[in-house]
């Protein structure tokens, strides 16, 4: 199936071309924009892409399968990037991770409509550990006991990632 | 005068949700460097940062005034780029930095872009950080209306441009090379060096990568003069430096400090010492890729060079009798990196701690070098059947043996980054591997 960008988009991603000698760095743009409005990047959203940035396709699925943040599977609409890295891992940020497990029914890696659980390497918070980051929103100084009230905040609060791009 | 643990140069708006909107920013003096800096000729500018000793804040503690100078002086296209890419475990200070105070960073990279006559700039930000991103493309849309960005920079003549670019979740893309890949739009896998890209870089123009908070001391060097700067600091580094403590302490945090503070000095006196009464076992002293200390190295300043030449802290060994060789003959001790301190306390379970941080490099591993792709991924399926209570008894060896083929064979510093605390972890604490080890052969 033949997909489009929104006209939102489209006007996007006219405005950084210009910010660039060609149209070749808006990939990485574009294919934020692309997960946004499709959902994922399926092999349709990616010829998109290519076709409205002139790419081949075998360099638009080159870039999307290098970077952890493009998704080729369906997601949910909000995604937490648990961390688990040094800083997290002394602190107890594995046990944060195994209390998000119980309370949303997913695996690490899995995803329903509602939540995608990710185990992220270090988000940049480490002062603040255990943390992990919903959009524009971090969760800091996590303890296990707190996971229900955050994911019910959430709930009421969605933060999903696609509000940025 | 020397930095006290209350100098504030790039900190001063910690703290301040209405700093890091343009108004707040000029009215507590923002963008006054800039309106001296544009008054300066440019080649000014660079020798004052030259003077200042500002060394690179992203990692490698490269002069900054010198690395402008590099770019050749007929160039005619040079980009300046700001690498926000920030992700070095136990890193937290560039996302607090642009949080706060996204105006100084925006000024610092205006007045680094006038002295290197770059035009087209940009700003490559992690892409797992969204709030930050909104934060920047706000601040940067100011500075648009205010005219301190465009065609006519703040009424000169000048043009300039700076564009957030995000990136989509890689660690790599903090090495310069792969970050101009990722920039132009390929896959961030890192570049040959040379040519460097002072002299071939971004779109292969000269391009000059600059660390968030290497940038942001740009204006206050600029308002107070190099002299000032250098004299902040000790030795040969200028300034102040932000440590970011995480881990066993009873106080984490990010901390604009001197230079001179030692380790031992951060932890009790800042961090209010070790959680739950307990003693220190490792500490890393900037980020994940450096060799850790023990606790008997704690009394060294975390600084460039002392970290790097104080013979108190015990050089990183291949195997028994054999040194680590940095090339020269040059031992490897450890390096100031990032400013990411982590601390572990006497409980720690040391063949756990490096596993998951091997872990880490095999899953941000770009695959494009054998010795790493391969060897950071046997690293960490040892150092896992190590720390899970499976090790053969050869395994610390077999550690140190694909540590040592990784390191130095590699087109980037990943490389090293994965062999580093590998081997600094088995010079140091090579008694908790094997207590591991036997504990499995005897059971």
């Amino acid at each position: 199936m033949s997909l489009e960008f929104s006209a939102d988009a489209r006007q996007k991603i006219a405005a950084l071309c210009e910010r660039y000698p060609t149209k070749k760095p808006v990939v990485m743009a574009a294919l934020h924009l692309a997960q946004k409005e499709h959902g994922q990047l399926s092999d349709d959203a990616l010829r998109l892409v290519a076709r409205t940035l002139d790419l081949p396709y075998a360099h638009v699925y080159g870039v999307a399968t290098f970077y952890t943040m493009y998704r080729r599977e369906p997601g949910g609409k909000q995604t937490i990037r648990m961390c688990t890295n040094i800083s997290c891992m002394l602190r107890d940020g594995y046990a944060v991770l195994e209390a998000f497990e119980r309370k949303l029914g997913l695996k690490r890696g899995e995803s329903n409509a509602e939540f995608s659980l990710v185990e992220e390497e270090c988000i940049a918070a480490c002062a603040n550990a255990p943390c992990a980051v919903v959009g524009t929103r971090y969760l800091l100084d996590i303890q296990p006991g707190d996971v229900g009230k955050l994911v019910d905040e959430l709930r009421a609060h969605p933060h999903p990632e696609s509000e940025v791009v | 005068m020397p930095a006290d643990r209350n100098t504030r140069v790039v900190t001063g708006r910690f703290g301040d949700e209405a700093a890091k909107r343009i108004a707040s920013y000029e009215a507590s003096g923002g963008y006054s460097a800039l309106r001296k800096a544009l008054a300066m000729r440019p080649e000014d500018i660079t020798a004052e940062v030259k003077a200042s000793n500002l060394r690179g804040r992203g990692g490698a503690g490269f002069a900054t005034g010198v690395k402008w100078g590099f770019v050749p002086k007929d160039a005619k296209t040079v980009h300046l780029v700001c690498n926000a890419d920030e992700s070095e475990p136990g890193t937290c200070k560039d996302r607090e930095l642009m949080y706060w105070d996204p105006h100084l960073l925006i000024e610092g990279m205006i007045i680094a872009a006038h002295a290197l006559r770059a035009v087209h700039n940009y700003i490559y930000i992690r892409g797992e950080m969204m709030r930050e991103y909104a934060v920047l493309q706000r601040a940067v849309a100011e500075a648009y209306e205010r005219g301190y960005l465009g065609k006519n920079v703040a009424g000169t003549g000048n043009e300039c441009h700076l564009t957030v670019h995000r990136g989509a979740g890689a660690y790599i893309c903090g090495e310069e090379t792969a970050l101009l890949n990722s920039l132009e739009g390929l896959r961030g896998q890192p570049r040959l060096k040379p040519p460097f890209p002072a002299i071939k870089g971004l779109f292969s123009n000269p391009t000059i990568v600059n660390n968030v908070e290497t940038l942001m001391n740009v204006p206050a060097i600029v308002d107070k003069g190099g002299a000032w700067f250098a004299e902040l600091g000790a030795g040969r580094s200028g300034g102040t430096r932000i440590l970011c403590v995480s881990g066993h302490v009873n106080k984490p945090g990010v901390f604009e400090l001197p230079l001179t503070i030692t380790t031992r000095q951060l932890i009790d006196e800042v961090c209010g010492g070790v959680w739950k009464g307990r003693k220190v076992k490792a500490v890393i002293p900037g980020g994940v890729s450096m060799p850790p200390l023990d606790e008997t190295e704690l009394d060294v300043p975390i600084e460039f060079d002392a970290l790097q030449t104080d013979e108190r802290i015990k050089p990183v060994m291949v195997r028994e009798g054999q040194q680590f060789d940095l090339g020269g003959g040059r031992a490897l001790r450890t390096m100031a990196g990032s400013g990411g301190v982590v601390v572990m306390d006497d409980t720690t379970d040391i063949p756990r701690a490096l596993w998951r941080i091997m872990k880490f490099f095999a899953h941000e591993s770009c695959g494009q070098c054998t010795p790493c792709r391969e060897g950071t991924g046997w690293l960490e399926k040892v150092s896992r059947r190590v720390a899970e209570g499976n090790g053969k008894p050869d395994d610390v060896d077999l550690l140190a043996s694909i540590a040592h083929g990784i390191a130095g064979n590699t087109i980037c510093a990943l490389g090293d980054a994965a062999a580093w605390p590998m081997l600094g972890f088995l010079t140091k604490f090579r008694a908790d591997f094997e207590a591991k080890i036997k504990k499995v052969k005897a059971a």
